[in-house]
């Protein structure tokens, strides 16, 4: 175990670095602007962690996050990029919505298993398709999945304007019913802890050991590791890519749905946000480990809630987004440099 | 403090050690090359040769110890020092770039310019000059892929001496060439030797040590277990310092007796990558309980023809049968789960998956066995101790399962997929290459494997470039040459010199007529 050891230090290593790094400099370009960055950290702490609210928003934020980011961190365990996490998100919302509007004489525990499985099927299905186009058309998947993103926007767009849309003109689906909600843990003023958190939680696990234990887990490594000693072995990469996009595209199709049962109790155009974007960014600041992606997720969500209080101290909330871009850089640059590294080696080598 | 002269020294190498997690890969190494000698290490894998050379090179730092280069202490942090200090090295595996041409890959990293331009003219007129001066006849336009890997390593070469190397290094240079590229090599090097060049050679080949080194370095576990002029030893002799036992440097074995067939092929007909018919036409077949041995230059459809029996090519026409069932659309995995072993050709690629633990590398093309998988989560306990097992049976060291596939030397790497496909209880055996970058000890061990094998009543078929090999372990030998059999033979029925003939494109009754 000690290599895996040293390897897993050296990665906790780089993303905490990273992360501490970024805040120096942006606490430099604050200094610049003639600000304190003290206090504008202070007042991000405390916008964070600082209430019952900030808390329940915190960790309300994060939920969705840690879902889209296992989503892109799975692909990437494949050598995949899906960058199109956002469609699947917008066609998981949609499609646990539909069954959300349908399930309405049934009891709890028969509709909120019927809405995730729609979710997280419609994700799937999503993903799916560029991963049948890689693995059978040779299509590279960031430019099909972006495709897909915009596809799936349009189809939100049309039905939530027409077939599925709620009376009264605005763009958002009928209400799903009651049974099919998510039950709160608890509120505190107009801001609810909404049961979703623990499908966040479980999902952690449950890839933790679809990775770590499983045989799906060892075939989907050993293709991104290494297509052809997988091919040798028996393995089907097309099998493979298709099986790990679906995948992927389940927890981003989870992460949408997790809006509707525990967030709006409906579709609405803006559901998704950029979430699936977030992922790629929260997947690589948690190297594609199930428990970094969480921590990660976390991160960005702490920063982003804390970001209201620090504008009410006089910084731009603009600043948070500089801080994770340079976290960004920061993680990727490890590798970049790492690349050059090697590259300078062989290049003496020669 | 004493202080030493080693003036007349290359390359003195002092109380080198060098420890990875768990590992002692070199312990208080000493190292003395005198100028302008051809120079040998040999030792068994993992001994720590390429760790002790990658140390000299810069491309990592010993702990302890302390290199002198020409008499002069240098610190060699990186291989730019190592080119300062006009060092050189040949990696086991090349660093070419495929698709760029052999002035291109020369000039990497010290690109010639003009101004802003690129000057390729000037260099292809250097490399020209170095080709002449030392034998080393390439094209100094020929796109690196579509050479044979002999020329390849010349380029390496070249490129060494390009960037000024006086003191070269060649990791198992041999490991890929055949016997003729082998001699060519050797005389480049007898020509460098004799242009003032001082050249450390690893090899696990004993003859070549005996044939063009003056002096030979032996490790063992990490240790310098011994220093003797060439001339005052023997491969025997060597062959024990390096295992620290007796080793049978030749194979005993009982007369084959053979059953059914269990493998037929029919006019099989596969290209190779860029669309050429590769194999053409051709058809063998092996029985169980006998080994058949497949004797070629490489690069005359080898390749082609086991990765088509074993699924991982398709195939253009013919027929591939296998206990009866024609096989020739099956997956591989169908094929595996038939009873079809193989141990593939380029272990890097195909064999090994560099980051998983050894006790995962273990499981491939096996890890959705009931044994190790219950359907839906791997049994990890018993794929550990089913690990455990393989690495004490197959003497892999070091003997730790969960140490990466890439941390593992390169001979060990090869005993773990030897292993794995022995272990696997197969029928059918396509085993290519199997000792390629072993030690004498290891040779040894599979060969003595696969004969057991055979005599289990298991078909083997047998790719090597190695003529010794072929001839010690087949029952029957089979030449190919541009994808055709030029002909079939039994090892006491036939010479090297006739196969060789084979081997150059004639056909056996011609060969035989003409006698
Ligand atoms: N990066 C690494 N991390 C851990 N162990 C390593 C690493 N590199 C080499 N080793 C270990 O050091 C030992 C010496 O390896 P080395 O590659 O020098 O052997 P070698 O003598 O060249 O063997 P071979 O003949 O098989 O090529 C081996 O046990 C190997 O597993
Ligand atoms: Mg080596």
């Amino acid at each position: 175990m000690n290599v895996k050891k040293y390897l897993l230090n050296e990665k906790v290593i780089i993303s905490l670095l990273s992360v501490l790094i970024s805040l120096v400099i942006a606490a430099i370009v604050m200094i610049v602007i003639g600000k304190n960055p003290l206090v504008a950290y202070a007042a991000l702490f405390y916008g964070a962690f600082g209430t019952k609210e900030a808390i329940i928003d915190n960790l309300m934020k994060a939920s969705p996050l840690i879902l889209t980011g296992l989503a892109v961190g799975f692909g990437f365990r494949a050598g995949l990029f899906n960058i199109g996490a956002n469609g699947q998100v917008i066609i998981g919302a949609l499609l646990s919505a539909y069954v959300g509007t349908l399930v309405g004489s049934y009891p709890f525990f028969l509709s909120i298993p019927l809405v995730m499985i729609a979710g997280m099927l419609g994700g799937a299905a999503w993903a799916a398709i560029a991963g049948w186009l890689k693995a059978y058309r040779g299509a590279h998947e960031v430019i099909t999945t972006i495709m897909l993103n915009y596809v799936a926007t349009f189809i939100a767009n049309y039905v939530v304007n027409g077939p599925f849309q709620a009376p009264g003109g605005v763009p958002k689906s009928p209400s799903i019913a009651y049974s099919a909600q998510f039950p709160n843990i608890m509120s505190v003023g107009a801001t609810s802890l909404s049961t979703i958190i623990f499908v966040s939680l479980a999902a952690i696990v449950v890839i933790y050991v679809i990775i770590q234990r499983t045989t799906i887990g060892y075939e989907v490594k050993a293709v991104g590791f290494n297509p052809y000693a997988a091919e040798y072995g028996g393995i089907s990469i097309g099998k493979n890519v298709v099986l790990a996009m679906a995948i992927s595209g389940a927890l981003a199709g989870l992460a949408g749905t997790t809006q509707v049962v525990g967030v709006y109790g409906r579709y609405f155009g803006a559901l998704g946000g950029s979430m699936g974007f977030d992922g790629i960014t929260i997947a690589l600041i948690g190297q594609n480990d199930p428990i970094g992606i969480a921590l990660a997720a976390f991160l960005i969500s702490s920063i982003r809630t804390g970001s209201n209080q620090m504008q009410i101290a006089g910084v731009p909330k603009d600043l948070v987004v500089i801080i994770q871009g340079i976290i960004i850089f920061l993680v990727a640059a490890n590798r970049i440099i790492k690349t050059i590294r090697i590259r300078r080696r062989k290049e003496a080598e020669a | 403090m004493e202080k030493a002269d080693y003036s007349q020294y290359a390359v003195v190498m002092k109380g080198i050690t060098k420890r990875f997690p768990g590992v002692l890969a070199n312990d208080h190494v000493d190292l003395f090359v005198k100028k302008g000698e051809i120079h040998a290490i040999v030792g068994e894998n993992g001994a720590g040769k390429t760790t002790l050379m990658s140390q000299l090179y810069g491309l990592i730092r010993p702990d302890e110890g302390k290199i002198y280069i020409n008499g002069f202490e240098k610190q060699i942090r990186n291989p730019n020092d190592a080119i300062e200090a006009k060092i050189g090295m040949v990696h086991q595996h090349f660093m070419l770039v495929d698709r760029l041409s052999v002035v291109e890959n020369i000039v990497l990293g010290k690109e010639p310019v003009r101004g802003p331009f690129f000057d390729l003219n000037r260099s292809r007129k250097e490399i020209r000059e170095l080709s002449k001066k030392f034998g080393l006849l390439v094209d100094p336009d020929a796109i690196i892929e579509d050479l044979p890997v002999g020329m390849q390593q010349r380029v390496e070469i070249i490129k060494v001496l390009y960037r000024g190397a006086e003191i070269l290094i060649l990791d198992e240079p041999t490991a890929v060439l055949t016997p003729q590229e082998t001699n060519e090599l050797f005389e480049i090097l007898k020509n460098l030797q004799k242009q003032g060049r001082t050249i450390i050679l690893i090899t696990h080949k004993l003859n070549e040590v005996m044939a063009i080194t003056e002096s030979v370095t032996v490790m063992r576990l990490g240790k310098v277990t011994g220093v003797v002029r060439t001339s005052q030893t023997n491969p025997n002799q060597l062959a024990n310092m390096m295992v620290g036992r007796e080793v049978l440097l030749t194979v005993e074995k009982d007369k084959a007796h053979p059953g059914e067939e269990i493998l037929q092929v029919k006019n099989l007909v596969v290209k190779e990558n860029r669309g050429i018919e590769a194999v053409r036409g051709l058809s063998l077949s092996v029985r169980k309980g006998e080994i058949v041995g497949i004797a070629g230059v490489a690069g005359n459809g080898q390749t082609e023809l086991t990765e088509a029996i074993t699924g991982l090519r398709k195939v253009e026409s013919g027929k591939i049968i296998f206990k009866g069932e024609d096989i020739t659309n099956y997956s591989p995995k169908k094929r595996r789960e038939m009873g079809m072993g193989h141990i593939p050709e380029d272990r890097l690629k195909h064999g090994l998956i560099k980051l998983f633990p050894v006790y995962y590398n273990f499981i491939l093309g096996e890890h959705d066995d009931s044994k190790f998988s219950d359907g839906v989560f791997l049994k990890i306990e018993e794929i550990k101790k089913f690990s455990e097992e393989l690495v004490k049976r197959f003497d892999v060291r070091p003997p730790k399962i969960d140490l990466l596939g890439m941390n593992l030397s390169g001979g060990n790497q090869q005993k773990v997929i030897v292993a794995r496909e022995i272990a696997f209880n197969p029928v059918l055996m396509i085993v290519s290459q199997p000792t390629r970058g072993l030690d004498v000890g290891a040779i040894e061990f599979i060969h003595k494997t696969l004969i057991s094998m055979r005599d289990k009543g298991i078909g083997i078929l047998l790719v090597s470039m190695e003529l010794e090999e072929i001839f010690s372990l087949s029952d029957r030998i089979l030449t190919i040459y541009e994808g055709q059999i030029m002909g079939e033979t039994t090892p006491d029925k036939t010479t090297p010199e006739e196969v060789g003939l084979m081997m150059a494109g004639h056909k056996l009754e011609d060969i035989r007529q003409e006698a």
